[in-house]
């Protein structure tokens, strides 16, 4: 059995111009131990994906289809059970560290309630475990600044502090939606190293949520390819990445810039995402594509070709790849 | 700076402040037409020339302005009463004020309280049929003036249910309607601006992080969102608090509670100059002073301000 298994997940929104498809009927699972990465651009629906996961849609959005955690439906759980799943067996952590911490409390207060909320731990005992685990993200000094507020942390720092604070209760799912996004290009680097060390020493299952195919390519053992709030192609990274197989995950590793032959023109992917409010009538892509014809009207399924490989695509797998 | 030196540089700041207070309103004061002696039936002029000089009133204003100041810094004297002739400003702001104190506290008390109460379930239950009431509550409370809800108050309470006294000030049964009377307005104001400044502080992402972190709801918004939520409220609660610990004439007239706020006005109306200088120095101090709580209070909830 998956640790996490995701069945026909649909996320939708009511906005004041009626709703906002978020997710489509999109299905993943993901074992104990591994790391999968989530790839798409802005509004792809890959951190509503994690939202549902949590529990924590905004007040308008509604879900169907199944999140399975360990066996335990989520959607529409108690807050109860959520309450004890949440830090203490799957943690999330934010694309923003600047904002993700309470600017009014200390951090020493903000990382010791979870340990005497979900493991019962003394103040005292809470406060040590809190700081060796903020040893733990190579906070220096951690001893005497986890007194300080988040104002008086750099963002590498706080997104440190919040990696910290995740891992509290060694949860066996880590959710990290864009860890790095808003973090200087050498943070970036540093953070994804620590996750990476931190993920072989815990040995938690990771999901990776980014649209920075670098960071994916470094980091996980699959790749979710998601657009339009649909996913268009999963599998190993390293073959997905070798020979992508889907019209739009060819087109954003075109688009990757080379550092080898300065003058090759950056390859954009034309046109723009498609507005989920009123999404185009069968593949979402179908608008940007190159090889799309009438035949694309109709959402083709996900469907295996290779070795743990699958793709939704109407054109053989040879013709894009050519 | 520490927090010690900030509130003496603040309280220093003050005194200059008041001395401009105790300017602008003697001068003020000065410019209306007629006097304390002013009267329908004229007085002859060598009385009102004693009166004046027995008052002070024939020095020049910069002189009065002087021995007023004077008598305030060297002994605490406001100075005595000029329509009440064997009365002290003193005595009569030692005997309302207590008065005003007492059901202003409690004003302040009840309208927190309700307020914030109000504010924080109404942001809490966002679109559902307690926030519609909250939001109808409070706006009924605010466009309800007192001249309005205290006579019928004692329409109902005293005349038809005959509950409550109709006035006076002997015990708590006479502080009820009083309280209710001025209350209401500031706990609708404080109601609307915990709900607002709630609701957004509940979209922030930090309040995200409390729930993926597990904590109860309870949790989240008593331990999480209340203390931000606050800050604007807070800054409304300086001014208001003054507002109400200073009184109301409306209060003092309909339930003849003899604070203040009714000494207030009669002063000036009777060009009582004494009177109103003393009460208008007692609420200017009063502001300053609440207003430097007000931004001790900022610097305990918000770590980021440093004095």
């Amino acid at each position: 059995m998956s640790l996490l298994q995701i069945e026909n997940l649909s996320v939708t929104f009511d906005g004041d111009d009626g709703p906002v498809h978020a997710v489509n009927d999109l299905s993943l699972a993901i074992d104990r131990g591994e790391t999968l990465g989530i790839v798409g651009e802005s509004g792809s629906g890959k951190s509503q994906t994690a939202f549902s996961v949590m529990g924590l849609l905004a007040p308008n959005g509604r879900t169907e289809g199944s999140v399975r955690f360990d066996g335990q439906e989520l959607l529409g759980a108690e807050p109860k059970l959520l309450n004890r799943i949440r830090a203490e067996r799957i943690a999330m952590i934010f694309q923003d560290p600047m904002t993700s911490l309470n600017p009014y409390m200390r951090i020493s207060k903000q990382m010791t309630e979870v340990l005497t909320l979900h493991q019962g731990m003394s103040k005292r005992a809470a406060l040590a475990e809190s700081v060796r685990m903020l040893d733990a993200v190579k906070i220096p000094a951690a001893k005497e600044r986890i007194r300080l507020f988040p104002h008086e942390f750099s963002g590498g720092m706080r997104q440190r502090v919040m990696i910290a604070m995740s891992l509290l209760c060694k949860p066996d799912l880590l959710i990290a939606d864009e860890p790095t996004t808003a973090l200087d290009v050498t943070v970036q680097a540093q953070i994804m190293d620590l996750l990476g060390d931190l993920q072989q020493d815990f040995g938690m299952a990771t999901i990776l949520i980014t649209h920075d195919l670098g960071v994916v390519a470094g980091f996980c053992e699959r790749v979710l390819v998601l657009y339009g709030g649909r996913v268009m192609e999963q599998g190993p990274t390293e073959p997905l990445f070798a020979e992508p197989t889907h019209p739009y995950t060819r087109g954003l590793l075109d688009a990757v810039p080379r550092v080898d032959d300065a003058d090759a023109a950056m390859k954009a992917i034309p046109g723009n995402p498609p507005n989920m409010a009123a999404p185009p009538e069968g593949c979402p892509f179908r608008p940007r594509c190159g090889f799309a014809g009438e035949d694309c009207r109709v959402m083709p399924p996900l469907a295996p070709f290779a070795q743990s490989r699958a793709r939704a695509c109407q054109r053989p797998v040879a013709e894009v790849t050519a | 700076m520490d927090l010690f030196s900030y509130i003496l540089k603040r309280l220093a700041i003050a005194i200059p402040t008041l001395l401009l207070l105790i300017v602008i309103s003697f001068l003020l004061m000065h410019s209306a037409p007629g006097g304390p002696f002013t009267s329908e039936r004229e007085l002859p002029p060598q009385v009102l020339a004693n009166l004046n000089a027995k008052y002070g009133l024939d020095d020049p204003l910069w002189k009065q302005i002087g021995n007023y100041v004077w008598g305030i810094v060297s002994e605490f004297d406001f100075g005595p009463s000029f329509v009440y002739k064997d009365r002290s400003v003193n005595e009569i702001i030692a005997q309302g004020f207590p008065i005003t104190l007492t059901y202003g506290l409690l004003s302040f008390a009840v309208a927190v309280i309700v307020g914030v109460g109000l504010g924080v379930a109404a942001a809490v239950r966002h679109n559902t049929l307690l926030d519609y009431v909250a939001v109808g509550v409070s706006i009924g409370a605010q466009v309800l003036p007192n001249f309005v809800m205290a006579p019928i108050l004692v329409l109902v309470f005293t005349l038809w249910l005959g509950w409550l006294p109709g006035g006076g000030w002997q015990g708590p049964e006479y502080w009820i309607m009083p309280v209710i009377a001025l209350s209401t307005s500031f706990m609708a104001s404080i109601a609307r601006i915990t709900r607002s400044s709630m609701l957004e502080v509940l979209t922030s992402n930090h309040i995200r992080t409390a729930r993926a972190k597990g904590l109860p709801e309870r949790l989240v918004i008593l331990r999480h969102a209340l203390k931000p939520a606050m800050l604007p409220v807070i800054s409304y609660l300086g001014p208001a608090f003054v507002a109400m610990i200073t009184g109301s004439v409306v209060v003092d007239i309909y339930f003849s509670t003899g604070g203040i706020g009714k000494a207030f006005v009669d002063s000036a109306l009777n060009r009582d100059y004494a009177v109103m200088m003393g009460v208008t120095i007692l609420v200017g101090a009063l502001t300053i002073f609440f207003n430097l709580v007000v931004d001790i209070l900022y610097g305990w909830i918000d770590p980021k301000i440093r004095y």
